[in-house]
């Protein structure tokens, strides 16, 4: 029975990642932009989802890395760079500001670390608006090139989605292995109980932050892509609410979940699209939408999902219990 | 020096508006553990249920009372039995998700059912200075001050003074030995949340002449709220005050005096310092409650 569950979930990838593949084939420019928009902000809340969902530190500067990476990208890519030397520099850079960004968390949680994060977040934006030697200012940096892959250019919109939806594969594959590795088993100690994991012996000053740095290192791959994706960018995406969005995405797709943050990013960045028929009401009805499901579920979508699931098992466990019970009375 | 006293009264009226929002702020995180990111929306929606009401031919006494009983109603009891009250048990994380999914949508409301351009907005002090200890000062900044302090102290009392005031506190403090002696926690609850409203609205009526009502002006609102609340002193009425006001003159000099460009930037990095060093705030009491 687990077996076929097992089966069926995989095919069930499958076919999703076929559609993925297939699907957007004959999407125009605005579908693949939104689609590949979708991709680079799953990878930037994955990252996110590290820090939260599974090592449990609060941060509302996601957005700042996001910014971090895409300045990087854009100005060394405008100077003759390759890309892929400029994700190096932009996730070099993230990681080493968010292992200092993480400094914090070592001494407050919770809504202090919240707000110390949020500081950051408008403090990199106010560097990204005001030192326009480097940033280009409000003015931003606009003709950023999109990159050679193997010989192939792809300055048109669906090679470009490939190469997003190939580093959200490469991106969810590593992620998928940390989770699964010591170092995801102490990320997750220290969230469920920070006294306990240290008396285990988990250095937890060390993971708290490597959750930071590696999640803000995300930030800075989602960035390097985004830079390239609209080949312009200004501070103004990258202001506190893209980290307040960030946050959402993790939450209400559900933190701490694999998943989470593609169904988050889902909801972030294609239902206000699919809304866009209702004109001047969509953010409305889609700020509506998020407190709804909120209420509903405070873990998020996946949240019903594994509640639902918990019952099932429950349900069966008790079925064979009962089972059990009368073949043990009809034995006596 | 002139031009310092001018900061000053000018940070002091800022301040004064900070304050009360800030003190909103720390009430429901007191009593219930709502951080609330909606706040600075909370701020800028009451001056556009006034100019509705004056829209439809109410006097602007008439539209202020209107403007605030309908606050009360939106922000303090609707807010309390549709948001909160359904996600309290849940921690603080999804419910402070929940707010700001409101912010999104309030802001969203107000541009679309009013107007997406500032409107100006009448004040209650008329134009014009007054001269005190040798300079002109604009009566609006003393206006702001009065009735900024007028309220905070009303609140002081009422929390200090009155059996009402000791039963919030007492619920605040500890919900279930207030309980137990009989303090209706539940109704105590219900009562910050309508007082917050009301401190917003009353903020909203102050603040708007001086900036005019626009969707947006709730964002940078209540990001202060939220600072000079922490730098206070999350858990202290009084913090609220003294961090609101300081915030307001922090960020008046450091716009004459550090750059117009990072004058954000200066209550930001005293933020941090804050909680980096004294994180129960300058007047806060290390937190108590635990978690």
């Amino acid at each position: 029975m687990s077996n076929l569950g097992k089966t069926l979930k995989i095919a069930l990838g499958l076919a999703v990642i076929a559609a993925l593949i297939i699907v957007p084939m004959n999407f125009n420019r605005y579908g693949l932009f939104i689609l590949s928009q979708w991709a680079v902000m799953t990878i930037a809340a994955m990252g996110l989802n590290l820090t939260l969902g599974y090592a449990g530190q609060v941060s509302l500067a996601q957005g700042a890395f996001v910014g971090i990476g895409a300045y990087a990208a854009a100005i060394m890519t405008t100077h003759g760079w390759p890309l892929p030397a400029a994700l190096v520099v932009a996730i070099v850079l993230s990681f080493a500001i968010g292992w200092v960004l993480g400094y914090p968390a070592l001494r407050v949680q919770h809504h202090y670390l919240a707000f110390v994060t949020l500081a950051f977040s408008t403090l990199a934006f106010l560097v990204f608006r005001n030192e326009s030697w480097l940033t280009g200012g409000i003015y931003g940096i606009s003709n950023i090139p999109r990159p050679n892959i193997l010989g192939f250019a792809t300055n048109r919109p669906l090679p470009f989605y490939y190469v997003c939806l190939g580093s959200l594969a490469i991106v969810s594959l590593a992620v998928w292995w940390l989770i699964r590795s010591p170092w995801g088993r102490a990320f997750m100690a220290l969230r469920e109980n920070p006294l306990r994991a240290q008396s285990l012996g988990v250095d937890t000053r060390r993971y708290t932050l490597m959750a930071f740095a590696i999640g803000s290192a995300l930030g800075g791959v989602a960035g390097a892509l985004y830079a390239p994706l609209t080949q312009y960018i200004d501070p103004v995406p990258f202001n506190l609410s893209l980290s307040l969005d960030l946050l959402m995405m993790v939450i209400v797709g559900g933190a701490g979940f694999f998943l989470g943050p593609f169904l988050g990013a889902m909801i972030a960045v294609l239902l206000p699209e699919w809304l866009r028929f209702t004109e001047g009401y969509y953010l409305m009805i889609y700020a509506v939408a998020v407190m709804v499901l909120l209420i509903w579920s405070p873990t998020g979508i996946l949240g019903i999902l594994d509640r639902y699931m918990a019952e099932r098992r429950t349900k069966a466990a008790s079925a064979l219990r009962a089972v059990a019970k009368s073949r043990l009375e009809t034995a006596q | 020096m002139s031009t310092l006293f001018d900061l000053l009264v000018a940070g002091l009226a800022t301040g004064a508006i900070y304050a009360l929002v800030a003190v909103g702020f720390t009430l429901l995180w007191q009593t219930s553990q709502t951080i609330n990111f909606a706040q600075g929306e909370f701020v800028m929606l009451p001056a556009f249920l006034m100019l509705a009401a004056m829209h439809v031919g109410a006097p602007f006494w008439l539209a202020i009372i209107i403007g605030i009983l309908l606050s009360m109603i939106l922000l303090g009891l609707a807010f309390k039995m549709l948001l909160v009250d359904p996600m309290l048990r849940h921690g603080v994380l999804p419910l402070a998700i929940a707010t700001m999914a409101l912010a999104i949508g309030i802001k969203e409301a107000v541009k679309q059912f009013f107007s997406a351009e500032a409107s100006p907005f009448p004040s209650i002090v008329p134009t014009g200075d007054i001269r005190i200890l040798g300079h002109a000062v604009a009566l609006q900044s003393v206006g702001v001050l009065v009735v900024a302090i007028l309220a905070v102290v009303g609140l002081t009392m009422l929390l200090t003074r009155t059996s009402l005031g000791h039963q919030m506190q007492a619920a605040a403090q500890n919900p279930t030995v207030a309980r137990i002696i009989g303090v209706p926690v539940e109704r105590m609850i219900l009562l910050t949340f309508l007082i917050n409203a009301f401190l917003v609205a009353l903020a909203s009526m102050l603040i708007t002449p001086i900036y005019l009502a626009k969707f947006s002006s709730g964002e940078v609102l209540g990001q202060a709220a939220f600072i000079a609340a922490i730098v206070g002193g999350f858990n202290q009425v009084r913090g609220a005050i003294a961090g609101g006001l300081l915030i307001g003159v922090l960020d008046n000099l450091a716009a004459a005096y550090v750059s117009t460009q990072y004058r954000a930037a200066v209550p930001m990095i005293f933020l941090i310092v804050v909680i980096l060093f004294r994180p129960q705030g300058l007047l806060g009491r290390a937190e108590e409650r635990t978690v």
